[in-house]
């Protein structure tokens, strides 16, 4: 068990409500004893929960009947995981080949600057969670935004403002 | 339906071919005189081509035509950059931009009247002039498909389409009269090599595979498509996933394997529901699962959806992930073929490889082996973007020379007041290919030789508005961020080169530095475990070959020729350059500049956020 593991033992957060801890425990009731389910089993709790901070982790890890430790290795491993709780809207802007060398850098510095907050955070208000990703497989029309489960095409930084002010 | 027979399989696809007669240019069925293919893959999804169809659907309704004209939802048809996209036939006519508010005037005029819709045509970059029929378009007409043969052509969520273009034959050929052996023989005859980076011969990778002793054995696909730049992967996956789960089942009787799984991106969730539908339609066929077609064969198939982690793309990593683990690399040997997922023997393939098989089955080894060079067989799909006119996949025998796919396919660098600079192959493992080696041909060698390799077929042209310096610091930076740490030459060696580079496009840069990246860049190349951290310095090997006077001008004058790096910028514009054209003043964000009619521009520099644009607008590199 690592350090930093057992530095950050805290209580349940208070935006984990019980019906998502019932959720999860069902979650992992149906993954319990199946070789390679704890991906999938950490994807679909997140899903529930928006994230997945420590005391999740002990949860699943109590319910699928393994050690803490690999739920946190696994967690931190994958970046598609976060143990941060995410802003109302997710911002991810393409940082792919592709993208970089139309302009994709050019608009994160853009959203930056207008949100306020540097890529990889929230902002103070949770509306919006900045992150960057290794491309999207849409590299034929970039660059590309993606905000929550929208793809949006040929962004460039002169309207990427616009765009997201449309996500209240 | 349940279960079906030989019998039924062809059944199915004499059907299903007439009713698919119109697109190959024949008279079809019934009363049907017209099929609209509108794309709807990721691309075209994005610039709102789901919104065409609906509203296509409702026009065709509307003015009672559902009988003769029928509207398809395809996968990803290649032209992503003019999507949403859409083919008509049997005329196969190509409309291009497609918005919902051309829908009326389309059926109209297209459906009813006969007359294609002049303004939503294909207008070609070089000589302004439309061109209709999708055949006589440069972008399409140069390419020869294969492994994207059904892409505009079907519709991909359903099965019986597939069958009716020939689908399933080569597996049923395979389970009904071939033994594992001469399958795996038939794909050594064709020359396949992996396309998802190391092109390792595919039928030898089988044959060590089916000589491993052991009860259980996995066939694994690799939809992790790592590379930043290459979307052939999910292109085949959305346009028809059909082929991969084909091609895995043929794997199967060779190997002896009765479970696979498909290891996918979670970014590309249409391709995972697209696959997942095709699973579940080939398993209500009877044509995954047990007893398949009758033949006693069992295979059973599931999708493992990844979270996010580059190393997950290497096949021990990949392995380790569906266990899952951490996805780190181990060493090799024990090679998968021997001990891979569960310590079982194992072949992993990727999704483009995979779909040559059942053609490959079908139409014989010698067919695919008659296509490219001595060593280089077949068709490759490359992922054209960047710089370039044409932007999408093109799928072109080997073979053909890196020229023809960036001029003639791609039709050369669309800002006029630009140079084509260097091709970037190979992603973050590959390399820069600078115009005085653009005729190397689409050959395994032929592109190592030239300084880059073949990779999974991103191909990012660039023009002389990029920095070189910039470019090997990206993908230092994607290395480095991606490293799963297991090995000190990969983890801080690529650490020290990210922040020389960084150093250096801030103009920090010393002489010293670059011979330092050199010694670097060959420890890590030595050291390494696995294939991120052996091929993570190539790029800037690479760019140090073809573009050392670049670094040099960083590192010493301070400059950065291709005004890129904005630490090397002053943001001044130069008079005797600037042609008072104004076009940077009225593009700047923040009204930084100022500018007058027949006045040269001036830039406050209180005010500029050092946001490029106007450097990216002015024709005369006046600002520098
Ligand atoms: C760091 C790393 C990432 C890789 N990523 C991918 C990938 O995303 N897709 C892929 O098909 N192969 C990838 N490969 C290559 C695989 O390890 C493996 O060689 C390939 O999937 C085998 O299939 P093929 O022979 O059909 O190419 C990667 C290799 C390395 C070292
Ligand atoms: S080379 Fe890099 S990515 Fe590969 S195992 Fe070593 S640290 Fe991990
Ligand atoms: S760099 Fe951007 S902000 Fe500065 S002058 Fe140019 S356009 Fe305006
Ligand atoms: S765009 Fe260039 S040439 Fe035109 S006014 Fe600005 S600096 Fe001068
Ligand atoms: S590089 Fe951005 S979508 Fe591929
Ligand atoms: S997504 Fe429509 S052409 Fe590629």
């Amino acid at each position: 068990m690592s350090l930093a593991y057992d530095l950050t033992q805290v209580s349940m957060p208070e935006d984990v409500t019980s019906e998502m801890l019932t959720r999860i425990d069902e979650i992992c009731a149906a993954h319990r004893g199946k070789p390679g389910a704890l991906i999938p089993v950490l994807q679909k709790c997140q899903e529930v929960v928006g994230y997945l901070p420590v005391p999740v982790q002990e949860r699943i890890a109590d319910k699928l009947g393994v050690p803490g430790h690999e739920v946190y290795g696994v967690t931190t491993f994958y970046s598609f995981f976060s143990m941060e709780p995410r802003g109302r809207h997710v911002i991810r802007v393409c940082m792919g080949t592709a993208c970089y060398v139309r302009g994709g850098k050019e608009v994160l510095e853009r959203l930056e600057r207008h949100l306020n907050t540097p890529v990889d955070t929230t902002t103070e208000d949770r509306r919006f969670t900045l992150e960057q990703v290794r491309c999207l497989g849409a590299c034929g029309v970039a660059p590309v935004v993606v905000a929550d489960l929208d793809t949006h095409r040929k962004v460039m930084a002169d309207k990427i403002v616009e765009l997201v002010e449309n996500y209240e | 339906m349940s279960q079906i027979s030989i019998n039924d399989l062809a059944e199915i696809q004499q059907r299903s071919q007439q009713a698919q007669a119109l697109r190959h240019g024949q008279a079809g069925v019934g009363t049907q005189r017209m099929h609209l293919l509108v794309c709807g893959g990721t691309g075209c999804q994005a610039a709102g081509s789901i919104a065409v169809i609906d509203a296509l659907r409702a026009e065709i309704a509307k003015q009672g035509l559902e009988e003769e004209v029928a509207v398809v939802e395809t996968g990803c048809n290649g032209f992503c950059a003019l999507g949403p996209v859409m083919v008509t036939y049997p005329e196969g006519i190509f409309y291009v931009n497609l918005e919902e508010t051309d829908v009326a005037e389309l059926v109209e005029s297209h459906c009813m009247g006969g007359e294609p819709v002049e303004r939503l045509l294909y207008k070609d970059p070089g000589t302004k002039k439309r061109i209709p029929h999708m055949r006589d378009i440069p972008f399409f007409a140069l390419q020869r498909l294969i492994a994207l043969k059904n892409r505009s052509m079907l519709d991909a969520e359903s099965i019986d389409e597939y069958i009716g273009q020939g689908g399933y034959q080569g597996m049923a050929k395979a389970l009904k009269q071939m033994s594992p052996e001469d399958i795996v023989a038939e794909v050594k005859k064709s020359g396949l090599r992996g396309r998802g980076g190391a092109g390792f011969p595919t039928g030898m990778k089988w044959e060590f595979c089916q000589k491993a002793t052991g009860d259980t054995k996995f066939v694994l696909c690799n939809a992790d498509e790592g590379d930043p730049g290459a979307f052939m992967d999910r292109s085949i996956l959305e346009a028809d996933p059909h082929a991969v789960v084909e091609g895995m089942v043929i794997a199967a009787k060779a190997i002896g394997s009765h479970f696979g799984y498909v290891y996918c991106r979670a970014e590309y969730p249409l391709a995972v529901h697209r696959l997942q539908l095709a699973i579940d339609q080939a398993k209500e066929y009877g044509l995954l699962g047990d007893d398949i077609l009758g033949t006693g064969f069992s295979f059973d198939l599931q999708i493992y959806q990844g979270a996010g982690a580059f190393v997950c793309g290497e096949e021990t990593a990949l392995m380790r992930s569906i266990e899952g683990k951490r996805g780190m690399p181990r060493p090799r040997p024990p090679f998968p073929a021997q001990a891979g997922l569960w310590n079982k023997p194992t072949i992993l393939n990727n999704v483009e490889t995979w779909a040559n098989i059942p053609q490959i089955i079908s139409n014989g080894g010698d067919w695919y082996a008659s296509i490219g060079t001595e060593r280089s067989k077949g068709t490759k799909v490359f992922a054209l973007t960047g710089h370039v006119n044409n932007i999408g996949l093109v799928e072109v025998p080997m073979g053909t020379p890196l020229r023809t796919i960036i001029y003639d396919i791609g039709e050369g660098i669309p800002k006029k007041h630009r140079k084509f600079k260097a091709v970037q192959l190979g992603g973050p493992s590959g390399g820069c290919i600078p115009e005085e080696h653009l005729d190397t041909i689409c050959d395994y060698e032929a592109i190592v030789k030239a300084g880059a390799i073949m990779g999974s077929g991103g191909m990012i042209v660039m023009d002389d508005s990029t920095c070189m310096v910039d470019m090997a610091r990206f993908f230092m930076d994607f290395v480095q961020d991606e490293s799963c740490g297991k090995c000190t030459p990969c983890r801080e060696g690529t650490r020290r080169m990210l922040q020389i580079l960084e150093r250096i496009t801030e103009g920090k840069g010393e002489p010293e530095d670059i011979d330092t990246l050199e010694e670097l860049a060959e420890m890590i190349q030595e050291a390494s475990l696995c294939g991120l951290g052996q091929t993570g310095p190539n790029p800037v090997l690479s760019t140090l070959r073809y573009f050392r006077d670049e670094y040099m001008a960083h590192v010493v004058d301070k400059k950065c020729p291709a005004r890129s790096c904005v630490a090397l910028l002053e943001f001044k514009v130069d008079v005797d350059k600037c042609k008072k054209c104004g076009l940077c003043f009225k593009n700047c964000p923040v009204d930084a500049i100022a500018w007058k009619k027949k006045e040269p521009a001036v830039i406050d520099l209180d005010k500029c956020i050092k946001c490029k644009t106007c450097i990216e607008n002015c024709k005369y590199d006046a600002i520098y």
